[in-house]
Parts: C-alpha cells; structure tokens; sequence
C-alpha cells in the first residue's frame, strides 16, 4: 500500500484534479447509460401493455 | 429495340443532366459565387496581412470547395426523385453504379469544375504565386471529383428524408477530411518548398479509392431509398 | 417479406433473442461489476506510481480500455450491419442499432479522459494528434449513424441506410488515420508526438487489461438490455407485423 492517508490517496501526488474528473464522467456515463436504458425497456414494456 | 450499351447509357446520363443544367444556369452561377464570397470573406475577418493570408490560404480555399460540394449535393438526385426519373432509372438494365458515376461526373462538371476553374483567381487573393496556384487548381482538380464521389453516397442515404441539407452536411463532412488533408496539405507543402507530389498522389489514391468503392455504395443506398 | 427464409437459425428471430438476452443480461452485469471493482483496486492500490508521469497516468486505467472499446464496437457494429445487408437478417441490424449508442458514449469518455490526461503530461488540453483526432471523427461517425436512423420513419429504410453508412466509415477511419499522422509530419512544430509510457509494471498492465475485461462484460450487458428495449419498441410498430406480443410469449412459457 502506498497511500498513507485517505487525504494522500485523493490528492493523487497532486493529480487528483485531472484522476478523479476522469474516473467521476467515466462512472456517471456507464451509470446513467444503463440507468437510461432501464428507463427506455420501462417505457417501452409500459406502453406496450396499454395498447 | 436493342439495348443501349454501357457506354452509350453512360453517356445518355451525362447528356441529359448536363442538359438540364444548363437550363438551370443560375444553379451553376450561384455555386461559383458562394465559394468567391465565402473566400472573399475570410481576408476581412482575418487581416490584410499577406503573410497570414499566405498561410491560410489552401485551408480556407480547401473548405470553400469543401462547402460549394456540399451545398449542390442536394441537386444531385433531388429532382430526379421528385419526378420518378430515379425510379426508372433503376430499371434500366445497365449497371446502377455505372450510371450513378454518370450523375457524378455531370455533377461534378456543374458545381466542382467551376471551383477549379476559378481558384487561381481566389489564390492571387490570398497572395499564392507561381508553383503554389498550379498545385492549388490541380488539387483542386484531383480531389473536387472525390468529393462530389463521396457526396453521392451522402445524398443518395438522405434522399428525400426531411432536414436532408443538414443532415447530409453531418454524414459527409467527416469523410471529407482526408481529401481536405491531402489537398491542403499539397498547397502547403509546395508553399515550404519541399514538394507537393506526395500529397498528389495521395489525393489520386484517394480519388481512385472513392471510384472504386463510392459508386457501388451509392447504387445501393439508392436502392434502399427507393424501395 | 424476404426473412421469412431465414428461419433455419433458432436464435435469428427476435422472439428467441429477447428472452435469451433477458437471462445472459444479469451474468454479464455482474461479471462487469467484479472485474471492474478488482481492476480499480490493483489499478489504485497495486499499481506504483510511475516514475515519470506521477500518479496522472492512473487516468490509462480508465483512458486506454474506452478507447479500445470505441473502437472495438465500430468494428463490431459495421459486422452486423454488413451481416444485416448480406443476409438481410433483421436482428442483426438490432444489434448494430443497439451497440451504436454505447460506441458513442465510450468515444466519448476516451476523448473526455484523454484530454485529462494530456493536461498534464503534455501541458495541452487537446493536440491535433492522429489518434486524437481519429477518434474525434469517430465520434462524429457514431453522431452521423444515429442521427440518419432517426431521421428514418421507415424502419426497413433507417436499418439498411445506416448499415450503409457504417460500412462506409469502416473504411474511412484508417485512412483518417493515416492521414493525420501524414498531415502531423508535415507540421512537426505544432504537434507534440505520443508514445506510450515505454516501461509499464507489471501490475499497471495487469489493471489495465482487467478493467478492459470488464468494459467488454459492461458493453455485452448494456448493448443486449437496449437490443431487447429495440425489439419490445418495434414490435409496436405496425410495420413489424407480429400477432403475439414477446412479453406475452415469455408470460407463456
């Protein structure tokens, strides 16, 4: 382990501003694409069993 | 009735869509006048400076040429669709790829020709000299028919969907950029002195590839337009 | 009209695909989460710095699979659409139309990512870099595919069109390639040459290739979930022509 402190690990040997953005937009894409097609196989099923 | 041979077809579309053209020369004229105002345009924002017009000059000329193929690729197949020509042309029993290079090549003659023809006027605007404007119009020369090739494709996938002009521009620009490249890139290589036939050829390769492959894609996306 | 020849392939129709996918989606899923989770983990905690680049060369671990992923699904989407206007076989332009959107979004992160990563390496958010500047345009080839299909009332039309069209990028982006990097020769002093790190760990590699894995596992489940929302939403359409609704089917069985 080469991180001493929790402060240390996000700081990233001063990084931490480029690292964690690109981490942070690389989850929240992958999370809300599968939170997007959720929705669209939702809406889709939904409407489907109205007609 | 005998059937007409592949070259006579050939030339039967060409005849005709350069006769129709020529009904239409106002068509013509504003494509020629778009790419001198949009040249004309740039030395104002830029500066009168004969250096950085210099320098700009093939890029700016380049995507003057680029825009002029655009803005005509809509006549390429629109009126022929709009009054069912298209479909019978498709049954006609020659090859639609060989035909489609008919409409090209008329097309080109109509919107890519005039361009060529009239850059190394739009070079002494911008201060190119000598060597630099004979590269510049052969090009010119050498890559306007590959766009017009590669707009075809772009036209035909587009072809009669609503809010086609701009969506065509999408699809098509990007595979624009390596004859944009080439082209450019010859004017300003020959500008450094250190020679523009690689990027020439290159163009030639690209025109040779686009003829080999854009004619086909273009007949099948036809096709599929039409069906 | 013409697939009712291709019923000889039990999975070809959409009536199998749906219910198949339904349960490879959940192993996928979670494959995906594990890998992924066991990748950031060596990815940040085994991994050394290196010595070169500090600690930013952690972005790769994120960088290099959503490139390789960008790629990947442009190559795999043109296969289904060319397998779509061979065969003429309606789910495989399902499956073209289902991986476009994931292929856009993970160019998408790799130029987001990249950029963060040339901040500081290369003291530039953007160079006009051949690799750079191809995935750029596959963006915009990504963009121009799905917009022609939705600019396409017709399904049979926006399915075959678009085909088209990723064929033809297919063969576009290496020559883009190529062309940049020619074009980067010429204009030696505005561009900033890219080599990968020369020396990698052993253990940065390792991260990198299992979070690899893992965007592989999250495109198979991610691509499949839209493939089945795709065939649930067309059969609404009065075009697809099917009496039995898929959910009812599976109701049934």
């Amino acid at each position: 382990m080469q991180w001493g402190s929790v402060a240390e690990f996000l700081a990233m040997g001063g990084y931490g501003l480029y690292v964690w953005p690109s981490f942070g937009v690389a989850a929240l894409c992958m999370g809300g694409e599968v939170i997007a097609v959720w929705r669209r196989h939702a809406a889709a099923s939904e409407s489907h069993d109205e007609s | 009735m005998s059937q007409p041979s592949l070259s006579e077809a050939l030339r039967g579309v060409v005849r005709r869509d350069l006769l129709l053209a020529m009904r239409h020369r106002s068509d013509v004229a504003m494509s020629v006048f778009f790419v001198v105002i949009v040249a004309s345009l740039f030395p104002l924002g830029v500066g009168p400076e004969p250096a950085v017009l210099r320098t700009i000059a093939s890029g700016v000329l380049w995507v003057t040429a680029l825009l002029a193929c655009l803005l005509s690729l809509g006549r390429l197949f629109t009126a022929d669709y709009l009054d069912g020509v298209l479909e019978q042309t498709l049954l006609i029993p020659q090859p639609l790829a060989v035909l489609v290079v008919g409409k090209v090549f008329s097309h080109w003659v109509i919107s890519g020709l005039p361009v060529v023809l009239l850059s190394p006027l739009l070079g002494l605007q911008f201060g190119l000299s000598g060597e630099s404007l004979g590269v510049l119009t052969l090009s010119l020369l050498l890559g306007t028919p590959t766009l017009s090739m590669i707009g075809a494709i772009g036209a035909a996938l587009t072809l009669g969907l609503r809010g086609s002009g701009l969506l065509v521009a999408l699809l098509v620009l990007p595979l624009f950029i390596p004859v944009l490249i080439f082209g450019a890139g010859a004017v300003s290589s020959s500008l450094a002195g250190i020679g523009s036939e690689a990027n020439l050829s290159l163009l030639g390769a690209c025109f040779l590839l686009s003829l080999a492959f854009a004619p086909w894609a273009t007949a099948v996306a036809l096709r599929i337009a039409l069906e | 009209m013409s697939t009712t020849g291709i019923n000889w392939f039990k999975y070809s129709s959409p009536q199998a695909i749906y219910p198949l996918a339904g349960r490879m989606i959940p192993w996928f899923a979670a494959v995906a989460v594990g890998v992924i989770a066991i990748g950031l983990y060596i990815g940040f905690f085994v991994a050394p710095t290196d010595a070169t680049q500090g600690d930013a060369y952690r972005i790769i671990f994120v960088h290099v699979p959503a490139a390789w992923m960008s790629m990947f699904l442009y190559v795999i989407m043109a296969i289904w659409a060319g397998i779509g206007l061979g065969l003429n076989a309606r789910p495989s332009f399902m499956m073209a139309q289902a991986i476009a959107p994931t292929g856009a979004m993970f160019t998408f992160l790799a130029l987001f990512t990249g950029s963060m990563w040339g901040k500081p390496t290369w003291g530039a958010w953007w160079v006009w870099d051949a690799r750079l500047t191809s995935e750029l345009i596959l963006l915009f080839q990504y963009i121009g595919i799905i917009l022609l299909r939705s600019s396409i009332d017709d399904l049979r039309r926006a399915d075959r069109a678009s085909a088209v069209l990723a064929l033809v990028g297919v063969i576009n982006v290496p020559i883009i390639y190529f062309s940049v990097k020619w074009w980067n020769t010429l204009h030696q002093g505005a561009s900033v040459t890219i080599t990968a790190a020369p020396t990698m760990a052993g253990s940065m590699v390792t991260a990198m290739l299992i979070m690899m894995v893992g965007f592989w596992m999250y495109s198979f489940a991610v691509t499949l979930a839209r493939m089945r929302c795709v065939i649930v939403e067309r059969e609404r359409q009065p075009s697809w022509g099917k009496p039995a609704s898929i959910p009812d089917v599976v109701e049934a069985r």
